[in-house]
């Protein structure tokens, strides 16, 4: 490979950016200055080539210490990875919270999607950009949902420097907008992740029975609550044993597909190659979820055990945490508690003086909701553009850098936690027979009390809509998040398993309820819809590329439009979005029409 | 001539296409097994000398107990699978993949594509007048050749024969996301300034006419450039040992432009610079 670099030249910030993360550069094959060594000498190439994967986080420094990422900076980095500056900024441009072009150092990022759209987001936006007003510093973008949703409408605000500031305003008004973006280190603290949790210290609870009552900054107050004795059983079973358990518990992937989790993990304990890989999806993007983050940031050892767990099952070393870039809270609770249990001989070369070594390495996702894409999610750690990846081959067999890959979501791998201390028959007692233990839902929209709840599997859509107070005049519910559907007020009576959902015609996805009562226009709605899957879609492949596109347009085309003069519209978009779900590359394209199509269906939305 | 190496010899894998038993050699995709019994698939964004990176969906299949259709061009034919090429919904996708597709960039030199928008009854029109469409410029850089994006259909073809399946120049990639999605070089700058070493080897690639020589681009916009009057000869290249193939394309006895042999073991249609742009030399005739 002979690279070829431009002349622009990174400045001191820059290089200083760069360098703080890959070190300082060892020949002017790097980026130095030339020294008489260099002439007779290269370094560089297959060495630096394989830390490809740096890419990501080498974006994010610069974006995080000077706000956008400049040519110089790009081609100083490609130089430092043996990247070409060719994919180098194929890969920058496919992120939204990455920019090539100079911008203030301050990004406000404010929700527009469902849940804020219902609680006022577009006059938000309005206030802030009229109180801003133009040459303010500050760029305000409107952002899909940035999983804060029960304290709709949300902002967020990134203040590039060293080091980066971050503050959240949710409820946001105007004024505390504002505040946040001019000065996010004086911001009001955000509330603690408990206030999410309207159950937070109720009996009986297993996935949330910490968050509120420990300090998730201590681990010993995480031992003290009970941490660490799951890994310790583990200890004991063996990792045949522990696969065991998780295949009797019945316990399925909560990230949507509902994959049998023990299967899974012997089919990537199986394999004959290695290294394996372990992979933490938390990369939660899902319109209306935010249940991971709320675990993350409550109860973040938690996190931490049960990915050990799972890599000792399975035989990894490694685990990759992907974690949504827009988490900053979580991203620092995370990061103190592996830090932590890696002092404490909780994670390392000699996890609990077991002779089983393993680490805990954190990535930031740079927003993309198809890095939750588990593929896609490979190709992002790698250093590539976050696009899906054609299947066979499955992830199990050749996965993250070519290995033995298992990739589980936040929610299901804390599963494991009550899985090992209770004993797969207890746990698989709990739901349903096909559907076991407990399951987290994301009630938000209008409800009184928004928040993530646990409730065993089987308790139906109304009763977790009772737990969260259900307003007057109720419209319609979106179960699943964007990609998955609404059902109406007379269906409250559907039980949330995945074989009620399915024989109902809808589907749990990722645990979303979004209640919208009859003030919320339903067209609006759709195409908000519409247009988040426009704006998230990869581009990879040409029914989701296009598609939904020409979805998007349709529905702006019936906003206002009912009966017969939508119809040529909806007989249109039904074409479309079966072959979108037909011959679309990944579950985005596939999935892109289903809230839409169950909304003409079930709701009569433009009759 | 051109020579076909013979390779190892592969086990044979029976499974039925259309209702009927096929025998293929391990290894093959339903597509090659689709075209050694005569059938029809159409395909855009598989390449014969590249990995397919199954991204324009039109050859969709409908394979037995999956849940969505499969690209044939790059599943792999497995023992005992029941694979239907022509079924109604197959067939529906490849006419809405042909719709969105004729309805967002201009098709007007890709060949095969109208006699399939009539084969599907595919009607791009109905979109509306204000569908999104690509929209771009030619972008010309000099004279060797010019990249009109208003005919790219994203079948990253260029890409991979830039990058790890041939060039190994990665001067090219695709850059931002979703329809905003484009091939572009590095900081999307004048192909001069970038890695392009000029091999044209993504022209040779591209299935749609967006990259294009110079010569046939020029020749297009007068109204002059006429297939049917060009002769194709082809040699072997003078400038150094290598000695690739080269096809020249001859039109009122000019060249007009050069490809190479796809099947050439040695080349598998790729040329450097030299041989792909450096022709004006024999016809130099003043
Ligand atoms: S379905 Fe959409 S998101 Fe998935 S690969 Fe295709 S273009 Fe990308
Ligand atoms: S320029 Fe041609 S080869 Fe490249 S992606 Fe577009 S259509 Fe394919
Ligand atoms: S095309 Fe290039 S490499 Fe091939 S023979 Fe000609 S000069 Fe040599
Ligand atoms: S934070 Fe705005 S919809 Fe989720
Ligand atoms: S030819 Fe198979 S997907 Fe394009």
């Amino acid at each position: 490979m002979d690279l070829h670099f431009g002349d622009s030249k990174p400045t001191d910030e820059e290089r200083s950016a760069v360098d703080a993360l890959l070190g300082p550069p060892e020949s002017s094959w790097e980026g130095a200055d030339r020294s008489d060594a260099d002439l007779r000498w290269a370094r560089g190439g297959r060495e630096a080539r394989d830390r490809r994967d740096l890419l990501l986080p080498g974006l994010h420094a610069v974006n995080d210490r000077i706000g956008w990422i400049s040519e110089g900076a790009l081609d100083y980095l490609c130089r430092r990875l043996t990247v070409p500056p060719a994919e180098a900024y194929g890969v920058a441009t496919f992120y939204a919270m990455f920019s090539v072009r100079p911008r203030p150092a301050t990004v406000l990022h404010v929700c527009t999607d469902l849940a804020c759209a219902a609680a006022g987001a577009p006059r938000l936006c309005a206030g802030i950009e009229a109180r801003l007003g133009p040459g303010s510093g500050v760029s305000v973008e409107r952002s899909p949902c940035l999983g804060l949703c029960e304290r709709a409408p949300a902002a967020l605000a990134i203040k590039a420097g060293d080091p980066v500031r971050t503050a959240v305003s949710a409820p946001a008004t105007v004024e505390e907008a504002v505040l946040a973006a001019n000065s996010p280190g004086s911001a009001p603290e955000e509330p603690p992740a408990a206030l999410a949790v309207p159950q937070a210290g109720q009996d009986g609870l297993m996935l949330l029975h910490r968050v509120g009552v420990v300090d998730p900054s201590s681990l010993d107050d995480y031992r003290a609550h009970g941490g660490y004795t799951a890994l310790r059983r583990a200890f004991e079973l063996g990792p045949a044993g522990v696969i065991r358990e998780v295949t009797d518990s019945g316990l399925v992937g909560r990230g949507g597909a509902a994959f049998p989790t023990g299967r899974k993990w012997q089919a990537t304990a199986s394999q004959p190659d290695r290294p394996h890989h372990l992979v933490c999806n938390a990369d939660e993007s899902e319109p209306g979820t935010f249940k991971d983050r709320v675990l993350m940031e409550g109860d973040p050892y938690a996190l931490v055990e049960a990915m050990t767990v799972a890599g000792y099952a399975t035989g990894a070393h490694k685990g990759y945490l992907y974690l949504r870039g827009e988490y900053p809270r979580a991203l620092h609770l995370l990061e103190h508690a592996i830090t932590q249990a890696r002092a404490r001989g909780l994670l390392g070369d000699d996890v609990l003086g077991q002779g089983y070594a393993f680490d805990i390495e954190i990535r930031r996702g740079a927003g993309a909701y198809i890095c939750g894409e588990e593929t896609a999610l490979f190709n992002s750690i790698e250093g590539y553009r976050g696009e899906p990846r054609s299947k066979p081959p499955f992830p199990v067999e050749k996965g993250l850098f070519g290995k033995p890959t298992v990739e589980n979501n936040v929610e299901t791998l804390v599963n494991v936690l009550p899985i090992l201390t209770m004993g797969a028959p207890a746990y698989a007692e709990i739901g349903t027979g096909r559907s076991t233990g407990p399951k987290l839902f994301c009630v938000s929209g209008s409800v009184e009390r928004p928040g993530v709840y646990e409730v065993p599997f089987g308790a139906t859509l109304g009763e977790v809509l009772a737990l969260a107070g259900v307003r007057e005049g109720l419209r319609a519910v979106l179960l699943g998040g964007a990609a998955g559907g609404f059902v109406r007020p007379d269906e409250l009576d559907v039980p949330l398993t995945f074989e009620g959902t399915r024989e109902a015609g809808t589907t749990l996805g990722s645990g979303v309820v979004m209640a919208f009562d009859d003030g919320v226009p339903l067209p609006r709605l759709l195409l908000r819809i519409a247009e988040f899957f426009r704006d998230e879609s990869c581009g990879q492949c040409v029914p989701c590329r296009v598609g939904t596109v020409r979805q998007e347009e349709a529905l702006h085309r019936i906003v206002e439009r009912t009966g017969a003069d939508a119809a040529d519209d909806i007989a249109l978009l039904r074409e479309v979005g079966r072959a979108m779900r037909d011959a679309s590359i990944c579950g985005l394209g596939q999935t892109a029409w289903n809230a839409v199509e169950s909304a003409i269906d079930r709701l009569g939305a433009y009759e | 001539m051109t020579v076909t190496p013979l390779g190892i010899p592969r086990r044979m894998l029976e499974f039925t296409l259309d209702g009927e038993e096929a025998r293929v050699p391990e290894g093959s995709t339903i597509l090659d097994a689709c075209r050694a019994a005569g059938k029809d698939i159409p395909t855009l964004c598989e390449g014969d000398t590249l990995r397919p990176k199954n991204a324009c969906r039109l050859c969709v299949v409908e394979v037995e107990g999956a849940r969505t259709l499969v690209p044939a061009c790059s599943r792999k034919a497995e023992p005992g699978m029941e694979v239907r090429t022509d079924t109604e919904r197959a067939r529906h996708s490849r006419k809405v993949v042909l719709e969105l597709l004729a309805s967002s960039v201009d098709l007007s030199t890709t060949p095969e594509v109208a006699g399939w928008l009539k084969e599907y009854e595919a009607k791009p029109d109905r979109f509306g007048p204000d569908a999104a469409r690509l929209n771009e410029e030619p972008r010309v850089d000099d004279e060797l050749y010019v990249r009109d994006y208003d005919k790219c259909i994203l079948c990253y073809k260029c890409v991979d024969a830039c990058g790890d399946q041939w060039q190994n120049s990665f001067a090219i990639s695709v850059a931002g996301r979703g329809f905003d999605a484009r091939i572009a070089v590095e900081h999307d700058a004048p192909l001069t300034d970038s890695a392009c070493v000029y091999c044209g080897n993504c022209i040779e690639v591209c299935p749609t006419g967006a990259l294009s020589f110079k010569s046939e681009f020029d020749m297009r916009a007068a109204g002059t450039w006429d297939e049917a009057r060009q002769t194709e000869t082809t040699t072997v290249c003078a400038y150094c040992g290598v000695g690739c193939n080269l096809t020249l394309h001859v039109q009122d006895n000019e060249i007009v432009k050069v490809t190479s042999p796809h099947d050439n073991p040695v080349t598998h249609g790729n040329l450097c610079i030299k041989g792909r742009f450096g022709y004006q030399h024999v016809q130099n005739r003043d």
